[in-house]
């Protein structure tokens, strides 16, 4: 075929496009991805049960807290990341600083407490429970985000894998933090933190393979 | 390129708005673009100006058919050039894995051709076509080829307009891999 035919066909009525489009249908699959990931926690787990104290009022808002920010962020370089060009500029330190906050945080709270009380701050009773939950509960938001992000046709997929992954690592730890009664600084930053980095290094595993078009 | 930008962007920018004229005279600008960047490529991987015009119109039916990809707040040519880049990539990989031969004379014709002369590609639209399902074939032919409105080609194959549009663009995309998988037997 020459090129002038395939050019003259392609440019044969060629229809108006709508400029959001990828971009809801990320917001869609970001969306379903969250209300997945919380119905886990609420429902498939089950919220917890203890609201009506304000040290676990607090404890829900901090993990809340930590993981939509991280969530934000990722979604942001997402978005960028997800279209051709997009994928290769920029560093990604910033989705760095949630991680860095809380480990601050952690440290203080440890700082403060006695020796003898670590071991129960920094393993609590669930950290198998919350190993196993958040890449678990993060498997559906990671497939809906991998869909979005195929459309938008990214060229560097280990950067887009990595970010769909830690988006979904952070959706599902909000869903997990809505069950999850370990009210601990430490625990927060050493296994919410691990589940979620380990979310990303899957998806940046995968996203070669998942990613390409 | 980089003089270019403004008007392939302005172009791109009236192509995504349905002017089908500005997207013509876009890929049109583009072809000889490609067509040296590819050659110069394969060059070093021992391809000639066959393979090269292949990757070409592999790139521009990628373009098109992720061009809702392009973002306007952002500049145009790295966007093309990253699709340029990963179709050489994504093709380099798969002929990597069926190659035994390095023909070592095409790399001498290379600089006997300039960019503007394009060469037949081993692409065959009519065969590509066969393999689509009958709906998406008959879209592409009454839209694409023999250049009905939507709206008629609809009437005709007695389908409904997004249904219509929603072929083509599948069809397109299918295509693109039957494309891939051909280079890979």
């Amino acid at each position: 075929m020459r090129t002038d035919d395939l050019i003259a066909m392609l440019s044969t009525n060629v229809e108006a496009i709508d400029r959001r489009q990828v971009w809801r249908t990320q917001v869609r699959a970001f969306a379903l991805g969250a209300l997945v990931a919380l119905g886990a926690g609420l429902v498939a787990l089950g919220g917890r049960t203890d609201v009506g104290s304000n040290t676990a009022l607090g404890f829900i808002a901090i993990k809340l807290i930590f993981a939509m920010t991280i969530t934000a962020l990722a979604i942001l370089y997402l978005s960028r990341s997800a279209r051709p060009a997009g994928s290769s500029r920029g560093s990604l330190a910033f989705v760095l600083l949630p991680f860095a906050g809380i480990v601050g945080l952690a440290s203080i709270s440890l700082a403060n407490a006695p020796a003898a009380r670590w071991q129960i701050m920094l393993m609590g009773d669930e950290w198998l429970e919350c190993l196993l939950s958040i890449p678990i509960i993060a498997v559906v938001p990671f497939a809906l985000v991998v869909w979005a992000v195929r459309q938008a046709a990214p060229t560097n997929l280990r950067r887009a894998g990595a970010l769909a992954g830690l988006v979904a690592g952070g959706l599902s730890a909000a869903g997990y933090a809505l069950h999850c009664t370990a009210d601990s600084l430490p625990f927060v930053a050493i296994w919410y933190s691990g589940t979620i980095m380990l979310c990303t290094l899957a998806g940046a595993v995968l996203g070669p393979r998942l990613l390409r078009w | 390129m980089t003089t270019n930008e403004q008007e392939l962007k302005s172009l791109m920018t009236a192509g995504l708005d349905g002017d089908g004229a500005a997207y013509r005279r876009l890929l049109e600008r583009l072809s000889p673009h490609l067509r040296s960047y590819y050659r110069g490529r394969l060059a070093r991987a021992g391809r000639g100006a066959s393979e090269a015009e292949d990757l070409l119109q592999e790139a521009l039916l990628a373009i098109h058919t992720r061009r809702h990809t392009y973002d306007q707040a952002e500049l145009f040519t790295p966007w093309m050039y990253a699709i340029a880049r990963y179709k050489l990539i994504d093709y380099l990989r798969r002929i990597n894995a069926s190659r035994g031969d390095l023909p070592i004379e095409n790399v001498d014709d290379l600089t006997a051709r300039a960019d503007h002369d394009g060469v037949e590609s081993s692409i065959d639209l009519r065969r590509l076509m066969t393999r689509l399902p009958a709906k998406m074939q008959r879209a592409i032919q009454y839209v694409k080829l023999d250049g009905l409105s939507v709206a008629e080609a609809a009437h005709r194959s007695g389908m409904t307009e997004s249904a219509v549009k929603i072929s083509i663009h599948r069809g397109l995309k299918a295509m693109t891999a039957a494309i891939k998988a051909e280079d890979k037997s």
